[in-house]
């Protein structure tokens, strides 16, 4: 039985558990004299995927639920392949569901129309696993390319909102703005995707692996920046990440994805407590 | 049902999704040139693209053209002591077809796989999610500016490229054949109106080498925009993009020629 792989995976998610309690203790303590999170048990929810089924060629979500209150951080994790990314495209409705409703501020988007659904769009931001900043376009023009499309600001108007943003992410605007991406590093291009995605000051941000491909410093700035959000901000954000760390870090809630449904669906705190023995295998392997 | 027929099944209703998503990108690049919001400075920057960096290569391939035409048709044309013809030849090769073909196999090579590069590009990398996530229409934004410019330039290639070539005829009329060159000029000139006019001031050659560059700016165009918003794979599906483009738009471009000529002489009244 010792050398049962199962057994080892259960022994390593306890150990995992263990660890994630001390963290989530570091982090109340990391707040201490800031504004703390605020607490979302009665707030509205903004978005809703309510049995959700989806299928291409073979069945990718099967009556998956889940909500994100206003001001909530929600994290999907699980296993690659899992269709987490697919729940970002269903949210920015740029898929529709077989079956089964996606609300956004309690207004089904699923039957709308191709324009109807860009508006619905501009409420959210979001950000891109590679960022996905327009290469012709300066750093200045990425981040002022929304508020050009959809605002009337005067050009004054629009320089001053790039520099807040970019000021917010913690760029120096006169460094960067003239910059091309190309230009950029890893770290601060992500920066400028979550700079663009908030320049139009959404509800909702929504962000696709956030910290993937980047060192432990620049993952612990950007899982920092989306708290800052959070916190600052109020925003309503969904989180597709592999990085249990930073999860557990910035998400209010968390859902595990697992056989095309949702198998977990609450508080880091609560995800810890559990002894499914997928859950702690699948946090165990995360955190190896 | 037999598994090779259930194959030939899936591959026909797979060409003929392919040809509907290729008509509704075309109709919907269309439409949106009359649709807000117009992007002007996107339309010039690809006409810029389009148009004037291409100018070079189209008008070496003019010059030559006109000048190996020149040069082919003086031997042929010798043997009746006709050389003096040479301008009538090469003007009339060159207006209605060789400009407008040539000039389309160009800008399909040079600019149709730039194009679809870019967009396959854009595509693996996000760029295009990220334009619908801003509340974008990709087509409206990258494709209808690429089709309107090539629309645009196309023609106006076509006509420096023709004009270019009478002028490499002249070079070999004149240095080689030794048929004066004012003699030339007259000749395509003669050339030009015994093949009669439309609407009485329109001469029908260039109605006919005119209308084939816009055909065929919308053919390169919608073709590669196709190819590169359809990128799957990488780095290996925009070189796959590219080459598809480039096979695709050429081959539409001869078959694609050979009914509008067919068209244009059965209702442009030549010779009568």
């Amino acid at each position: 039985m010792a050398d049962d792989p199962m057994r080892r995976g259960s022994d390593k998610g306890r150990s995992v558990r263990a660890a994630i309690r001390r963290e989530l203790a570091v982090d109340d303590s990391a707040h201490e004299g800031s504004e703390p999170a605020p607490e979302h048990a009665e707030s509205r929810t903004i978005v809703e995927i309510d049995h959700v089924s989806l299928a291409f060629d073979m069945p990718i979500l099967e009556d998956v639920s889940f909500q994100a209150c206003e001001g909530e951080t929600v994290a999907i994790v699980g296993e690659s392949g899992t269709g987490k990314s697919t729940i970002l495209k269903l949210i920015l409705r740029l898929l529709v569901p077989d079956r089964g409703q996606v609300r956004i501020d309690g207004e089904d988007i699923t039957s709308l129309t191709f324009d109807e659904a860009l508006l619905v769009r501009q409420k959210m931001g979001m950000v891109f696993q590679g960022a996905a900043l327009f290469d012709s376009m300066t750093v200045f023009e990425n981040v002022a390319y929304p508020l050009r499309e959809h605002t009337q600001m005067d050009e004054d108007e629009i320089e001053g909102r790039v520099r807040e943003k970019l000021e917010f992410v913690d760029l120096d605007p006169d460094q960067v703005m003239e910059q091309f991406p190309a230009e950029l590093s890893g770290g601060m291009r992500k920066r400028v995707g979550v700079a663009r995605g908030m320049a139009n000051n959404p509800e909702i941000m929504l962000y696709d692996e956030p910290t993937s491909g980047l060192d432990p410093l620049t993952t612990a700035t950007i899982t920092k920046l989306i708290m800052k959000l959070q916190r600052e901000l109020g925003v309503t954000s969904v989180v597709v990440s592999h990085d249990i760390r930073s999860v557990f870090r910035m998400a209010s809630k968390v859902a595990l994805l697992h056989d095309r449904r949702i198998s977990f669906f609450g508080t880091p705190e609560e995800m810890s407590g559990t002894d499914d023995r997928y859950l702690n295998d699948f946090l165990g392997g995360a955190s190896a | 049902m037999p598994e090779f027929l259930t194959r030939l099944n899936n591959a026909a209703k797979s060409r003929v999704l392919t040809l509907q998503e290729y008509f509704v990108l075309a109709g919907k690049s269309i439409r949106f040139i009359f649709a807000r919001p117009f992007y002007a400075q996107d339309v010039v920057q690809q006409m810029d693209e389009i148009g004037v960096k291409s100018l070079g290569i189209v008008m070496l391939t003019g010059v030559f053209t006109g000048m190996v035409l020149a040069l082919q048709s003086s031997v042929q044309l010798k043997t009746f002591g006709a050389t003096i013809y040479i301008g009538n030849l090469v003007s009339a090769s060159m207006i209605r077809e060789l400009g407008p073909v040539l000039a389309g196999l160009m800008v399909a090579g040079r600019v149709g796989s730039g194009i679809a590069a870019q967009l396959g590009s854009m595509r693996v990398t996000e760029q295009i999610d990220a334009l619908n996530t801003l509340g974008t229409d990709p087509i409206k934004k990258l494709v209808t500016p690429r089709v309107l410019a090539a629309l645009v330039m196309l023609p106006v290639l076509t006509v420096i490229n023709d004009f270019i070539g009478i002028i490499g005829g002249n070079i070999i009329a004149a240095l080689v054949v030794g048929v004066p060159s004012a003699q030339y000029w007259r000749t395509v000139w003669a050339q030009i109106a015994a093949d009669g006019f439309t609407l009485r001031y329109f001469p029908n050659d260039f109605v006919q080498g005119l209308s084939k560059p816009f055909v065929f700016g919308a053919i390169i165009s919608i073709t590669a925009c196709y190819f590169g918003l359809g990128t799957t794979g990488g780095t290996e599906g925009v070189g796959q993009a590219t080459t598809r483009t480039v096979v695709t738009s050429s081959i539409l471009i001869l078959i694609v020629d050979y009914f509008i000529t067919q068209l244009l002489l059965s209702v442009l009244t030549y010779g009568r």
